[in-house]
């Protein structure tokens, strides 16, 4: 079935049944994923999917629904659905499609046109040397939960009554490894991954496995340490969970209620001069590039903070009218839900220290390596996490620490971010260098 | 397209998914609606309805599992996703002809308590729950600068059958209203939360009104303007009953599911009839509640729902198990096979979890701490079950002093260790309580309803963790210890 005429035609159905705009999001993707569990093949799946999301406007009154089923009959109750629930909500005068349109879209390197061509056979091997190696690291490595490849090739359509037809297709590849290391009846368990657009891009299993292990076994034995405050050394991974929550807090939708603690401070310093975030969706190759967003706004690169200083917020099409800005190209969605602000990829800018240099720079700290729990707070700025990490001592990493968590003022956090790692590497799509927080509060003994 | 799939198909689905040799065959049928409708800035911002259907296929051989799903109905691709599933095992193709079903049904009283099913209510009634909402969070304090009010309704059929010739059906329909209030006083803001619902209809709106969810969510808020920072370090910590079941959740609960047990990666593994926690706790799961969030007829393997003791008076009795990890440890099927839909293999999961009442009265609890901490409202937790850590977040904390409850705290986690907590509870009051129907729990990327309750408990110690350094915490001894 050609997928881009019925999403044209659903369109022009559901403007003939009397919707003043209307737009039709389509999904369709191929997935594979195996996991390996002592040698073994675990579980293996292998599916198709599809699925396509309308979403009209009546007079300003949205309408949203959805399905996985494109038979006729389906189609044609769910653009009468629809129209039904848009009449029953309440008109507002900042509904709309956006303006913008792609026209030419930029070639961004997502789709890997070998990833069809490999091997089941070798993605379950690289699975198995992956875990073999995280084995073959350390002998207290005793248990593993998971080894695991998987990918995806998927499609996006959309199609709206302003006349865009535009659509794009996206591979990854992914390999994971989990492992679980025991000393003296104390299991630890600990991971590594490599997540790409290319197949050929992927790290080598070996290397993942090794990696995992290497990051398990120097857990093991970790002790809780006293309450106290602290430098906090926030590796690549941990940073990057920080800027998540900061993205939060940027959410235009969460800006324009007054639910985020950087309401009202554009044009602010609010981060040290360290400190320039960027949002680029249009990053070669990038997990969370795309040339257009869930709304077919055309992503970009921001600067977000530069040199502490907020720039922008970021907008989809409805909250951008609601202030009087333009979408920045952040709209992300699946076909079931409309669209949502979220990031593409999202960054911190490299400093100039090494992450050893950062590391040594510290006294008596925390190199913080993971962390628990949801305890960011976009309202207020509370930040307040569950932490694994390893105890700096005299600039040198020393022992494992647990059952600990590290708080403070996301803002202020910011604000005592002192140096910053020349390490950044993708791992995701938000990603971080090494960087340095001068103060936080450790709860522990 | 219709997705009740006739017997005669079904069954031969089943034998071609084992016509490579596997041991286990199934087929998993869903087919969901769920509405959303949800009010912001005195608008109705969203009302939307989808409908989701597919057809996961599953072939288990040995210790291996083959999977394979489509959202396609049609003879040629259900085929295909059989043969694809088939492949897991890898013995030579046989021709086993069709496997016999037949079907079981529920027997006994419903857990379910679903008077007026909400897909067939009008949206302006689901629309007016609301604005009611909106109204009363307005009114109730002039702090109050946003109200954001939404309800859903799912619900999904389940056609489940299998090799062994099991055919199970059941129809499973959640309700939830949630409502946010935001307040704001002299440039401080703070949010508040409050929400329910459960396995029932439309008509649990009538006893649970929006008025009594926005009232607290806006209570939530205005209480938090005035509240502190939190302290950090060890606290004697007074659970409050109800929600705050999500330690156990935490604490314990992911650790006894017998995926983690059969991979030896918790804790827990191989401690049945050792003692994991203090006297006082008896831990059950129970999908029989009726109307509670946790609560199935069957479940996602079409195995009755149950009523397990999963630690009696301190002593490990059992864990959770699904199919194919009841299978590998030779234990009975105890009904926790749950996944979040045909896109999905099953794993072990909780239903409705909760700690029995013991004796003390809640009032006492307090009184016994001259120095702690009150969780009265918690938020969403996290765990590591291999090293038993678990976080989770407070929404609405207190700090107890000389007995009494007095000022409140802002932005605290509460940090420990599963297997250790338990072992601190030094004090159950004989209050237990649900939660009114809003926990969500994931796993490996699938997210599932859940219940969870508790009575009020006195936990001797935790770490808390917030920002402000106490002059002062209690250790293990009760004294108290100054820090720098």
């Amino acid at each position: 079935m050609d997928y881009k005429h019925l999403a044209q035609d659903l369109v022009a159905q559901a403007q003939k049944l009397g919707a003043t705009e209307s737009e039709v999001y389509l999904q369709y993707r191929d997935r594979f994923e195996v996991n390996i569990r002592q040698g073994d093949i675990e579980t293996l799946t292998r599916a198709a999917s599809k699925g396509l999301g309308l979403r009209l406007f009546v007079e300003g009154r949205l309408g949203f629904g959805y399905t996985s089923d494109f038979s006729p009959d389906t189609l044609e109750n769910l653009v009468k659905k629809t129209l039904a629930l848009a009449r029953e909500s309440t008109p507002d005068e900042y509904h709309g499609l956006p303006q913008e349109k792609v026209s030419e879209l930029p070639e961004l390197n997502l789709f890997d046109p070998h990833l069809a061509e490999v091997e089941d056979e070798t993605k379950i091997n690289m699975a198995r040397d992956m875990e073999k190696a995280a084995f073959a690291y350390d002998a207290r490595i005793n248990n593993t939960e998971e080894s695991r490849y998987g990918d995806h090739i998927g499609t996006v359509i959309i199609a709206n009554s302003r006349g865009l037809l535009s659509s794009y297709t996206t591979t990854s590849a992914g390999l994971s490894c989990t492992t679980v290391a025991e000393e003296q009846g104390r299991k630890q368990v600990g991971w590594w991954w490599s997540h790409k657009r290319f197949f050929k891009d992927l790290a080598s299993p070996e290397s993942i496995g090794k990696k995992a292990a290497h990051r398990t076994v120097r857990m093991l034995n970790a002790r809780k340490v006293k309450t106290q405050k602290v430098p906090v050394v926030f590796d690549p991974q941990a940073g990057a969970s920080f800027w998540q929550a900061i993205f939060g807090a940027l959410n235009g939708d969460a800006v324009y209620k007054k639910a985020s603690f950087l309401a009202g401070k554009l044009g602010d310093k609010v981060a040290s001069d360290w400190v320039t975030l960027i949002d680029d969706g249009t990053l070669p190759g990038g997990l969370g590039s795309r040339p257009f967003d869930g709304e077919g706004v055309p992503t970009r690169r921001k600067i977000v903070l530069e040199k502490g200083i907020l720039k922008t917020y970021f907008y989809d099409t409805y909250t951008a009218r609601k202030v009087g800005a333009s979408p920045t190209g952040n709209a992300v969605r699946d076909y079931s839900s409309t669209p949502i602000i979220g990031p593409t990829n999202f960054f911190l800018q490299t400093g100039p220290h090494t992450p050893e240099e950062i590391i040594a720079s510290v006294k008596n700290g925390l190199y913080l390596v993971w962390m628990m729990g949801m305890g960011a707070n976009p309202v207020t700025g509370d930040y307040s996490r569950g932490a694994y990490g390893i105890w700096i001592e005299n600039g040198e990493l020393a022992y494992p620490v647990h059952e600990i968590t590290v708080a403070g003022n996301m803002e202020e956090m910011m604000k005592n971010i002192t140096m910053v790692g020349n390490d950044l590497e993708f791992m995701g799509a938000i990603a971080s260098p090494t960087f340095k927080v001068a103060e936080m509060t450790i709860s522990g003994r | 397209m219709e997705y009740k799939l006739p017997q005669t198909i079904l069954e031969k689905l089943l034998g071609i998914a084992l016509s490579r040799g596997g041991n286990f065959a199934e087929i998993y049928i869903e087919h969901t609606v769920l509405n959303t409708i949800a009010l912001e800035e005195d608008k109705i911002k969203e009302d939307s309805s989808g409908v989701i259907q597919g057809v996961g296929i599953r072939v288990i051989a040995g210790e291996k599992t083959g999977y394979a799903y489509s959202d396609d109905f049609s003879y040629e691709n259900l085929e295909k996703a059989a043969k694809t599933a088939a492949l897991i095992a890898d013995s030579p193709k046989r021709d086993i002809g069709p496997v016999n079903v037949s079907k079981i049904q529920h027997e006994g009283p419903s857990y379910y308590l679903v008077r007026i099913p909400p897909d067939a209510v009008e949206v302006k009634k689901k629309s007016d729950l609301l604005w009611r909402a909106n109204t009363t969070a307005k009114a109730y304090d002039l702090r109050i600068i946003q109200v954001m009010a939404s309800f859903v309704d799912i619900t999904k059929d389940l056609i489940i059958v299998n090799s062994d010739g099991l055919w199970a059906e059941d129809k499973q329909t959640i309700c939830r209203l949630n409502v946010t209030a935001l307040a704001e006083d002299k440039g401080i803001r703070q949010r508040g939360y409050y929400g329910g619902g459960g396995l029932v209809g439309f008509d649990f709106y009538t006893t649970f009104t929006p008025e009594t969810v926005a009232r607290e969510a806006a209570r939530q808020a205005i209480m938090q303007l005035t509240a502190a920072e939190a302290p950090a370090g060890i606290q004697t910590v007074v659970l409050n009953h109800g929600w705050s079941g999500v330690l156990l959740h935490e604490a314990v609960g992911h650790g006894l599911e017998g995926d983690f047990i059969r991979k030896k990666t918790s804790f827990y593994t191989g401690k049945i009839g050792q003692k994991v926690a203090s006297e006082l706790c008896t831990v059950v799961d129970d999908a029989t509640l009726a109307g509670k969030r946790g609560s199935i007829h069957i479940d996602d393997e079409g195995i009755p729902g149950q009523r397990k003791v999963l630690i009696e008076k301190g002593i490990l009795k059992d864990y959770m198990y699904d199919r194919l990890n009841a299978g590998l440890m030779k234990h009975p099927l105890t009904g926790n096979g749950r996944r979040e839909s045909f896109r999905h293999i099953p794993m072990p999961r909780m239903t409705n979890t909760f700690m029995i009442a013991g004796e003390d009265d809640p009032e006492d609890i307090i009184r016994s701490v001259q120095k702690g901490f009150y969780a009265k409202t918690l938020g969403g937790g996290q765990v590591d079950i291999t090293s038993g850590n678990f976080v989770f977040q407070v929404s609405e904390g207190y700090l107890i002093e000389g007995g009494h409850i007095t000022r409140p705290v802002r932005g605290a986690t509460l940090i420990g260790n599963g297997p250790e907590v338990l072992t601190r509870v030094t004090m159950v009051g004989n209050d237990l309580e649900f939660d009114t129907g809003i926990g969500t729990c994931g796993k490996n990327g699938q997210s599932k309803p859940v219940g969870v309750g508790l009575p009020t408990v006195k936990i001797s110690e935790m770490t808390v963790g917030g920002t402000a350094m106490q002059p002062w915490a209690v250790n293990l001894d009760g004294k108290v210890e100054n820090y720098p």
